[in-house]
């Protein structure tokens, strides 16, 4: 018994702990991390999840399918049009409503221009958190452009809730396709300052190159999806292996890299932004007329029965599991939210790295902790 | 000797791509017509939001004072948070009919989360989104409104 | 009587009183003999001491409330914002209203906070600034005081604010303080290296350590350019030591506020806080303000070989104004350094230091000594 506690008091001596969070400026919210460290080496890490849980899953069975939209615009609030069209794609799925074309692309551009938002404000905090505080005023000035045309759509900026059960909230603005394209031309032309100023920069490189190295196998056990997971060369983009809406139609590459460290998966992200650009390209012009809704029944029930829809926000691979017992309320609604899953890698690959680089990882995860706790 | 070229090469590298990211920032401090700052209360006369920004839940009147809704209490079903409450009354027209109409529209702000759901289910399109945005009050019972003014009638027509 | 005194000898002066901006010794001069001819020795050097030391305590306030409000415009203007704007113009009384605020604000006690230590640490940095602001050459007769040592006295002075960084970060009983300032500790003695070395290759050229002497050497041209390449060199690594010296980004280690959130005075509040905040950015101005004297030519104008006319309009603007010009010359390349590049870590910070500054360096030495030997130089 009393060597137990002389080993205690020695593991104490040698290694402390320090919290980050929840109010740490570099957790994106009320993330808390307890980091055990020796002298500036981290040897554990214990994420405390839950200062921002909402039960989000639990008030969804209380309320209507349409009423679901608004909640899930809430949980990871950066893929806010994304995680709507997951809940609309069920229940249509379920109710096996066809939905026309003119629908499934302005889905399509609207959820590609949140990724590209969604990766400009990682841009824009993940140059804060590495301390180029310039970056974060770049990205946030090319984000206002998206936002901005958010609003004049939707007449939200981050809360859009603008997919419904069989359609849109409303048809897009006259100068929707206009303004596309003009921030399509000016997003082309300041990309490269990205690169100037992050990515080419040789601190940059030195401080992420070979550092939180994921490997493949490691992701996929984890289940580490999107950006994060693709940088390890993990085939996950759901748009690819099973794709909704307008993806079938578009041509695409799949950002794919091997090395798995800190610095692929923010290029991931980078190409990303190039990637989704093209899909605009190729969308925006080929918006065929029509209705942007489905006439639905003014009460919603899903038949009997257990519905799944995967789709890929900026972060990750989200699911939407439905199972319903015939009523206008879901029975039970699961979310497999990517920031959640994402999490539970970062003990594993920032073992035995800087507190410094303990920040680069977490931030080159991409948490949203609304996700996390939802 | 191929470690000290590669020593030099590093470091004229290094300096070069340090270089590149001044020069993006040097030109920006040199630009200040690329600033995107808005003056924002300073600019409250002229600044024009999108026409479909959400701001407050409203129902429009028109001049003599009439408005849309029926009392139908849609807008209270679909609404997720309870955020609107119709309280209604039954009246009797001058024909001797009885007829229910709204007594009182309740709009409770702190509880709204723009969904926009009781605007786009009205069967009379007696709700629309204000552009106003600053709700900021000291008191929080200002945050709970009635939409409907003091003395509005349902418009003729309208059933 | 002392107000006597000084209208006296300002009345004394010869020239009309624009003339004083091309030459401060006048007026010293004449302030001293006013002094003198009217009091003992030494009530006259007394009060001579306190009229430098209330004016040096004005130039400290003003200059660190100007660069404060410098830094905000610098890194909005940069980043397309407008930075502060809304009190007076431009917002140019912004610092005014921060310290005012800071001034009022409540001193928050440390639980087990060592509390002599805690309240010792802004005091330690606050007076290595004035120390070293002493011995700096402003213009033409405008030095507190020339020692023969000048520069050594500086770069060995202004490296002990490391042990108030230290204090601070030990005695705040705070984890995340400890690691800011043990960061900072690793980082000062490993940059005093490179500053040295960096002055010690102007040393040569200069042959003297008198900052005053350095200062008239640079008559016929810049140490920048009569040195040649070494000189361009030691330049560089100065501003990059003397940026890490100061604890600015890129090499904010010790205060990290993503990593650390305030590094060593997270535990800091209201006037204490602006203590460390104002040394900051005096520390900023003592190492722009050296890099200046020593390489740029100090307060001497601009002269390019003999093109009289060309000299002779550099000569008109008085030197007072050519040593702040290229002290805030300086000062904005270390704020475009600060809002363009992301932090270092600490072990490439090191690396930096031993494996590429500290052998370049001193090859750099070796070459201007040999420079000088051979009399290659302008």
């Amino acid at each position: 018994m009393e060597e137990i506690i002389k080993e205690v008091v020695i593991d104490e001596q040698e290694e402390y702990t320090i919290n980050m969070g929840p109010q740490h400026p570099s957790t994106h919210g009320v993330l808390r991390l307890v980091v055990s460290l020796k002298g500036e080496i981290v040897k554990n890490i214990e994420p405390h999840i839950g200062y921002i849980h909402r039960g989000i899953e639990k008030m969804c069975e209380s309320i209507t399918y349409p009423q679901i939209i608004h909640l899930t615009d809430r949980m990871d609030y950066l893929s806010a049009a994304i995680n709507n069209e997951a809940v609309c794609l069920a229940v249509e799925k379920a109710l096996e409503v066809e939905i026309p074309d003119r629908i499934k692309i302005i889905r399509t551009i609207i959820s590609e221009l949140t990724r590209i938002q969604s990766h400009q404000l990682f841009w824009a905090s993940y140059g804060m958190d590495m301390g180029g505080q310039t970056c974060f005023f770049y990205g946030l000035r090319d984000r206002e452009k998206v936002l901005d045309i958010f609003e004049e759509t939707t007449g939200g900026r981050m809360i859009v809730s603008y997919n419904c059960p069989g359609g849109l909230m409303y048809d897009i603005h006259p100068n929707f396709q206009k303004r596309v394209k003009e921030f399509i031309k000016y997003f082309r032309g300041v990309l490269w300052e990205y690169d100037a100023i992050l990515s080419g920069n040789v601190i940059f490189r030195e401080r992420t190159i070979g550092i939180g190295r994921l490997k493949l196998e490691d992701a996929i056990s984890y289940g580490i999806t999107g950006p994060s997971g693709r940088a390890s060369g993990f085939s996950c983009d759901i748009r690819k292996q099973e794709p909704y809406s307008a993806y079938d139609r578009v041509k695409f590459n799949e950002v794919l890299y091997t090395e798995g460290d800190t610095y692929h998966r923010y290029l991931a992200r980078i190409e990303e932004m190039r990637e989704s650009m093209n899909i605009i390209d190729q969308l925006i012009d080929n918006i065929p007329e029509g209705p942007y809704f489905v006439k639905m029944k003014p009460v919603i029930k899903l038949p009997e029965g257990e519905y799944f829809q995967r789709v890929e926000t900026a972060r990750g691979e989200l699911d939407v599991f439905i199972k319903s017992d015939g009523n206008k309320n879901p029975y039970r609604v699961k979310f497999r939210s990517p920031n959640f899953v994402n999490l539970g890698v970062l003990n594993h690959i920032s073992k035995d790295f800087k507190i410094a680089d303990l920040i680069a990882i977490a931030g080159s995860l991409d948490f949203v902790i609304p996700d996390i706790d939802r | 000797m191929n470690s000290i070229i590669q020593y030099f090469k590093e470091i004229i590298q290094g300096v070069g791509s340090l270089l590149k990211g001044m020069r993006v920032t040097n030109r920006y401090f040199f630009s200040p017509g690329k600033i995107v700052t808005q003056k924002y209360p300073n600019n409250r006369k002229d600044l024009v939001m999108f026409e479909r920004f959400k701001g407050e839940v409203v129902m429009p009147h028109n001049e003599s004072n009439e408005h849309k809704c029926t009392g139908c209490g849609i807008c209270e079903i679909n609404c997720p948070n309870g955020t609107i409450e119709v309280i209604s009354k039954t009246i009797i027209t001058e024909d001797g009919k009885k007829k229910r109409v709204i007594d009182k529209h309740i709009y409770r702000l702190g509880m709204c989360t723009f969904c926009a759901l009781c605007v786009k289910t009205c069967p009379s399109n007696a709700l629309a989104f204000s552009q106003e945005f600053e709700h900021a009050v000291f008191n929080r019972a200002l945050l709970i409104k009635t939409l409907n003014k003091p003395g509005s009638q349902l418009m003729k027509g309208v059933e | 009587m002392l107000l006597n005194t000084i209208s006296n000898a300002l009345s004394t002066l010869s020239e009309p009183w624009w003339k004083i901006f091309y030459d401060f010794s006048s007026l010293t001069q004449a302030i001293d003999e006013g002094l003198r001819s009217s009091l003992s020795p030494f009530w006259a050097v007394t009060i001579e001491m306190l009229i430098i030391g209330v004016v040096f305590l004005l130039f400290y306030a003003l200059i660190g409330l100007f660069l404060v409000i410098a830094e905000r415009k610098v890194c909005a203007f940069i980043q397309n914002r407008l930075g502060p704007n809304r009190i007076g113009p431009y917002g140019l009384f912004q610092t005014i209203a921060d310290l005012v605020k800071l001034l009022f604000k409540e001193l928050i006690p440390i639980k087990n906070a060592d509390g002599f230590l805690f309240n010792l640490a802004p005091y330690i940095v606050i007076i290595v600034n004035f120390m070293v602001l002493a011995a700096l050459p402003y213009g033409k007769g405008l030095h507190a005081i020339d020692f023969n040592i000048g520069i050594f006295y500086v770069i060995a002075v202004s490296s002990m604010s490391v042990i108030g960084v230290l204090l601070a970060g030990w005695s705040s009983n705070s984890k995340y303080s400890l690691i800011g300032a043990m960061r900072s500790g690793a980082q000062i003695v490993s940059y005093e290296l490179s500053i040295g070395l960096a002055i010690i290759t102007v040393v040569v050229l200069a042959g003297s350590m008198q900052l005053s002497e350095i200062v008239e050497a640079q008559r016929t041209g810049w140490f920048i350019f009569k040195g040649h390449v070494p000189a361009f060199l030691a330049f560089i690594i100065y501003i990059i030591a003397g940026t890490a010296e100061t604890n600015r980004g890129p090499f904010d280690m010790a205060e990290a506020e993503s990593e650390l959130t305030a590094g060593y005075h997270t535990e800091y509040s209201g006037i204490k806080f602006a203590f460390f905040y104002l040394a900051e950015y005096i520390n900023m101005f003592i190492v722009a303000a050296v890099a200046a004297t020593l390489f740029l030519g100090g307060w001497m104008p601009f002269h390019v070989g003999n093109w009289e006319g060309f000299n002779r309009i550099m000569d008109f603007i008085p030197p007072f104004f050519w040593f702040f010009g290229k002290t805030f010359f300086v000062i904005y390349l270390i704020m475009l350094f600060k809002w363009t590049f992301p932090r270092l870590r600490i072990d490439q910070l090191l690396t930096l230091e031993w494996k590429y500054l500290l052998p370049i360096n001193l090859v750099n030495v070796l070459i201007m000594a040999f420079l000088v030997l051979m009399g290659w130089h302008f």
